[in-house]
């Protein structure tokens, strides 16, 4: 098939299937993001974040945990080591580059876990309504008005220390915002004249929840993720920072930043660098969400 | 959720006055979540431990160590029972003593909080000051190269983590041009130089009428300070830039343009006059978020407020100090929280 009439298939106005549609719904959306300069860079950036993290082994100039103590401290632009060693002569290059994996461990974790969460509680309150509606709504705004970092801390503390666990307790502090859209979008599915015809057909609450109402809470729930990942990814290396998150000597961008720390007068690289990828990619995520809300929903833009 | 309540509430009080109702309610939902609060906490505290005796008495106890310590922490009784002695006790401002220095926590809370809440009200301070008048020219002047710098600064400043760029402005304006103070909250000379009037050392220091502990303390304060106050800045900024564009696409002010009113007034004493309600909101927020967020920086310049105290507590394992802290840090957010929606309920007749 020439480009062309591909271009036109997916451009069409009369779709003839409903993949057709579907696809054709994506193409254009993909168009009007495209337009989006910034969104298209911090796109960018996290693809190749993921290629980065994808192919450490073969990226790396070093072994990130091998240590040489003779050339320890080594500043930017050394022989073989582009940005330096820390403390313990490590490559910060190799390190940096194994930490974006922990950086995808942690982002697609939460990614994972607080929207689901969100999702259940909002459109089980939303549909259900009535008592369950009151008391989820309420355990939701409760959580909602906690604040985050120290109620994540405090977790930690209980759980022990440790990346899971500040999985773990950034999602339980991150998951209202999702249950609020969530039950929101469900409020206004619920009374439309479809869903009352499937419930006519006998489709029970499950299966509309699912079926019917998961499928349109997405896009605004991608949205809402993306906007939170660079707060997420912030939050995971404040934990690292604090010693928290993940332990050395893994080559987390938080905890580098904590190491790095105690030489920042004399040796500011060992520090800098891990932070300037850490700004790197919530920046990316930010421009990545902003360009998304311009697709997917329109509304909340100014 | 404000639906729920109407419905509900209004039912059974159809006779009582709106405004006491809207007092029951927001009492109410206080008490509510802050008896959340105290619910997670103490789950966090008394019910994930695997054994809470063990965390306080160490591994080498003897056995009626053990048990004394369990039948203080009342362990032998019900969970909701232990439940109900831990909200009595926070009532009476009872969070248990320090495992590290075996004073009271609300002691030590009391002697670090007034550092937290110096450094937060300044940044709040510098937040507003540049912030508010930043997002309303960026509005005036939509598209201009002033909209365009307050929107990469918001974007920087939402995606810059905050113990890093303390730690660079460390390095640059203290290791580098020395303008500022390092870590601390004065220099080593001037420390109990002045009596504790108020915990707040630059008032203390004004009362006593000893400016060269003023200048000192400013020295150090200015750097972190302005550093929240960036953070609340890039929020404040675009919260009043959306409210103002909002309100320059109205017609009351088409209608004030064409009567020939001079853009300044339509500006602040049109348009500005009706966001400050949502502005005081967003501010009461956004202070909220810096007494949290101070944390990490207070970490950065060694700032003995109350963050400090809770990450100390937690690296040594002294649960009743991180609990009390956070307890402490909860109520203050949740007040501030109900507070700037109490605000908006109260001042603005569309909310109604």
């Amino acid at each position: 098939m020439a480009e062309q009439t591909l271009r036109e298939w997916l451009l069409t106005d009369t779709p003839t299937s409903r993949r057709h549609a579907k696809v054709s719904a994506f193409y254009q959306g993909w168009l009007s993001f495209r337009a989006n300069t910034m969104a298209m860079i911090g796109l960018g950036i996290l693809l190749a974040l993921v290629l980065i993290a994808a192919a450490a082994p073969f990226l790396a100039p070093h072994d990130p945990f091998a240590q040489d103590l003779g050339n320890r401290l080594a500043p930017l632009g050394a022989e073989g080591h582009i940005f330096g060693t820390d403390s313990l002569g490590r490559d910060i290059l190799s390190r940096l580059i194994y930490g974006a994996r922990i950086t995808l461990y942690i982002v697609a974790l939460v990614a994972l876990i607080a929207p689901v969460v969100g999702l259940l509680m909002g459109t089980v309150s939303g549909y259900v309504g009535g008592w369950v509606d009151i008391v989820l709504m309420r355990i939701t705004d409760i959580f909602l008005a906690f604040p985050r970092l120290v109620l994540a801390l405090a977790f930690v503390a209980a759980l022990g220390a440790g990346i899971e666990n500040a999985v773990i307790a950034i999602s339980l502090t991150a998951w209202p915002p999702y249950a609020r859209i969530a039950r929101a979008e469900t409020l206004t599915i619920r009374s439309s004249d479809y869903i009352s015809a499937i419930q006519l057909q006998g489709a029970g609450g499950l299966r509309i929840i699912t079926k019917h109402i998961w499928p349109l809470c997405i896009s605004s729930l991608i949205v809402r993720v993306t906007l939170d990942m660079a707060g997420i990814i912030l939050a995971a290396a404040g934990l690292g920072f604090l010693g928290l998150g993940a332990q050395p000597p893994s080559p987390e961008w938080g905890a580098m930043i904590s190491e790095g720390r105690r030489f920042i007068l004399d040796h500011w690289w060992v520090a800098t660098m891990p932070g300037l990828a850490i700004f790197t990619v919530s920046l990316a995520f930010n421009l990545l969400g902003d360009g998304l809300r311009d697709v997917l929903d329109p509304k909340a833009g100014e | 959720m404000a639906l729920i309540e109407d419905n509900g509430k209004g039912r059974a009080r159809a006779s009582l006055p709106p405004w006491i109702q809207t007092a029951f309610l927001t009492i109410g939902s206080i008490a509510m979540t802050m008896l959340g609060l105290l619910f997670v906490t103490f789950i966090i505290g008394r019910v994930m431990p695997i054994d809470p005796v063990l965390a306080i008495v160490g591994e080498r106890a003897s056995q009626s160590t053990y048990d004394a310590v369990f039948l203080e922490l009342g362990l032998d009784k019900p969970l909701i029972v232990q439940f109900a002695y831990y909200i009595w006790d926070v009532l009476h401002l009872d969070f248990g003593t320090s495992l590290l220095n075996a004073r009271p926590v609300a002691e030590d809370i009391a002697r670090v909080f007034p550092a937290t809440l110096e450094l937060a009200t300044l940044g709040i301070f510098f937040g507003i000051v540049f912030g508010v008048p930043l997002g309303v020219v960026a509005a005036a002047r939509k598209g201009s190269w002033i909209d365009q710098l307050a929107r990469v600064l918001a974007l920087v400043g939402y995606s810059m983590p905050i113990f890093w760029l303390g730690l660079m402005g460390l390095l640059i304006f203290y290791g580098i041009l020395g303008w500022v103070g390092g870590p601390g909250r004065v220099g080593i000379f001037y420390v109990d130089v002045v009596p504790s009037v108020t915990g707040l050392i630059l008032v203390d220091a004004a009362l006593d009428g000893n400016w060269d502990v003023f200048k000192d303390a400013f020295s150090h304060i200015i750097l972190p300070a302005s550093l929240l106050g960036y953070y609340s800045l890039a929020y404040i900024s675009r919260m009043t830039r959306s409210f103002m564009l909002e309100q320059l696409s109205a017609e009351y002010i088409t209608t004030a343009r064409v009567k020939g009113m001079s853009e300044w007034d339509v500006i602040w004493k049109h348009a500005f006059r009706n966001i400050r309600v949502q502005l005081i909101t967003v501010i009461a927020l956004s202070y909220a978020t810096l007494l949290e967020g101070s944390v990490l920086t207070e970490i950065i310049f060694s700032w003995p407020g109350i963050g400090s105290y809770i990450t100390t507590a937690l690296l040594s394992a002294d649960m009743n100090a991180v609990l009390g802290g956070t307890v402490v840090v909860g109520l203050i957010f949740i007040l501030l929280n109900i507070f700037s929606d109490l605000l908006y309920k109260v001042f603005d007749p569309r909310a109604k």
